[in-house]
């Protein structure tokens, strides 16, 4: 069995969503390859030779990969499929935009977002919003993943020398182009690799107010996330949204401030390792999985945990 | 031009689910099911679509059950002008749901396609990506924002890290982000009219099309309990049992 790794990247800097993608597929077990498919992308392939238990790089550089259009991967990484056994994807907004074309065109069916690998052909994953665990068994001849990266400790990082092979094909399709990007930049950890995670929901009621949250998660060093309703209110922009439809969280500290706890919001945090809520709703349902629940008024908790902390 | 909307019949969003005793699957039976909530955005900007004078008709598609007859007509209530039910009882995979939509697609030669980016009972995000695959047709997944110019469609795209802006020539797949439009509800007087507007029945047989599936479902099960911890009286206690009893900070 011979597994290829799809890795995430920006042309420059290699995701750290790979490592534990790779702790995935040495989960499944076989010699484990990854593809690089970019532009000016050499460096990104230099960094993912050293990832624990990877044999071979593939790097396929050509400006048709600048922007990892799903149109451009998808038949190339199809192209390369007969060599293996497993395709394997982070299950970020990209490996989600590219990995169902390839399936698709290898005629089987993809499975999205495992959690764990039971075997080299039986996964489990969540459906219902994270409320029911799904086992799945796939009988294709090449099996099309995508990983949920929480649910995988990342594999060392350092240490291990692939060897790289330049793959020279090219797929460059008339049907879509890029046109431009706007990335939100941010010093703070990012979200879904922070061991601490502060979140603000409808309760902060107005974007400035949200912006307190930035302050105290400063102070502790970790990253700020928000509600659907934080978000369509406009508090916060959308890539910090967590749950079922935004980023899945599981750090070790997880702060869900005038949050009520919808379903929704749930899927995307419930596997925190701790989890501390504060609302002035005593009924709220996120005190029903919270570790530390706080009553009260938030921000008067905001003014004091600044203190405090 | 013709816009094609595909829409799901799923277990209303405000429903917590139960799974079977025997783990074959969840309890469907006498629970509220609706249209998918990414589907209504769809619908949603179909519609806005022709109000703006873009699209000329709107054939809403679903695959499922009789009983999927019932998202159909709503979505006709809201603005499409006819409706095809693929009859299926059975569970699909997001493949065999690709390649029917296709089979209906080269029949009626859309020149844009709307999915949803998801059905929260799945959680699959896969079937809109599979459609473009197998047309060959470009993607625009996780659509915030859609903006038709001649023949090309310009589509900001939610990503992990901000947005992104890609222009795909028609005909053309978009799946729809919660943020792309607020969809709206349907009045009385257009839910009366849409039962008179055309719904075609068809089978994946009649279509000739298969739905194997390379996919089995071997055991569904709850996953683990959480449960409530304790209520502490103040800011002070709060940090002192996170810096001592949980030692996160």
């Amino acid at each position: 069995m011979t597994i290829l790794v799809i890795v995430e990247h920006n042309n420059k800097v290699l995701s750290p969503s790979a490592s534990n993608t790779v702790a995935a597929a040495a989960k499944i077990g076989g010699d484990i390859h990854i593809l690089v498919a970019g532009y000016g992308a050499g460096s990104v392939a230099e960094a993912a030779t050293k990832i624990a238990g990877v044999s071979k790089v593939l790097l396929a550089d050509n400006v048709a990969y600048a922007y990892q259009l799903p149109e451009n991967v998808a038949p190339l990484v199809a192209e390369l499929s007969s060599d293996y056994s497993h395709i394997l994807s982070a299950a970020t907004s990209n490996g989600k935009n590219i990995l169902p074309c390839v399936a698709a065109q290898l005629d089987v069916d993809q499975i999205s977002e495992i959690i764990s690998v039971e075997s080299a052909n039986t996964f489990k994953r969540l459906i219902y919003a994270g409320t029911v665990v799904a086992t799945v068994q796939s009988t294709a001849a090449i099996k099309v993943i995508t990983v949920r990266t929480i649910s995988f400790n990342p594999v060392t990082t350092t240490g291990a020398s692939a060897i790289i092979e330049t793959v020279s094909i090219v797929h460059n399709n008339s049907t879509s182009n890029f046109v431009s990007e706007e990335l939100v930049m941010s010093d703070r950890p990012e979200l879904t690799a922070a061991k601490i995670v502060i979140s603000g929901g409808r309760g902060m009621q107005n974007s400035d107010n949200f912006k307190r949250l930035y302050a105290l998660a400063d102070k502790l060093g970790a990253a700020v996330g928000a509600s659907r309703a934080a978000v369509d209110a406009g508090f916060a922009h959308n890539d910090i949204q967590i749950g079922q439809t935004g980023k899945i969280v599981a750090p070790q500290l997880y702060i869900a401030i005038g949050i009520s706890g919808a379903i929704q919001h749930l899927a995307g945090m419930k596997d925190s390792k701790v989890i501390v809520a504060i609302n002035r709703d005593e009924t709220a349902l996120i005190f029903q999985i919270a570790d530390y629940g706080l009553v009260s008024d938030l921000f008067e908790a905001l003014l004091e945990l600044e203190k405090l902390v | 031009m013709k816009v094609f909307v595909a829409i799901k019949r799923v277990v209303d969003h405000n429903v917590k689910v139960r799974v079977k005793a025997d783990h074959s699957g969840v309890d469907l039976l006498n629970v509220k099911m609706s249209m998918n909530p990414f589907c209504e955005i769809a619908v949603e900007e179909a519609i806005r679509l022709k109000e703006k004078g873009v699209a000329t008709e709107i054939v809403v598609v679903s695959i499922g059950p009789s009983t999927a007859q019932e998202q159909l007509r709503a979505a006709l209530a809201l603005g499409a002008d006819r409706a095809v039910l693929i009859e299926f009882a059975g569970e699909l995979t997001s493949l065999a749901t690709a390649r029917l939509l296709k089979a209906i697609i080269d029949k009626e030669q859309p020149k844009l396609v709307i999915l949803g980016k998801q059905a929260i009972d799945s959680d699959n995000n896969q079937t809109g990506q599979m459609l473009a695959a197998l047309t060959g047709y470009g993607q625009g997944t996780f659509a915030s924002k859609v903006k038709v110019n001649g023949e090309n469609i310009s589509v900001t795209r939610e990503i992990d890290s901000g947005t992104q802006i890609v222009s795909l020539k028609l005909p053309a797949i978009i799946t729809t982000d919660l943020r792309l439009n607020e969809p709206r509800y349907a009045t009385l007087p257009n839910i009366m009219k849409a039962k008179k507007k055309l719904l075609e029945t068809v089978t994946p047989d009649v279509l000739g099309i298969s739905i194997a599936s390379t996919n089995k479902t071997i055991k569904v099960e709850a996953p683990a309990v959480r449960s409530a911890g304790i209520k502490v009286k103040s800011v002070a206690e709060l940090v002192e049992k996170l810096k001592n009893e949980a030692k996160v900070i």
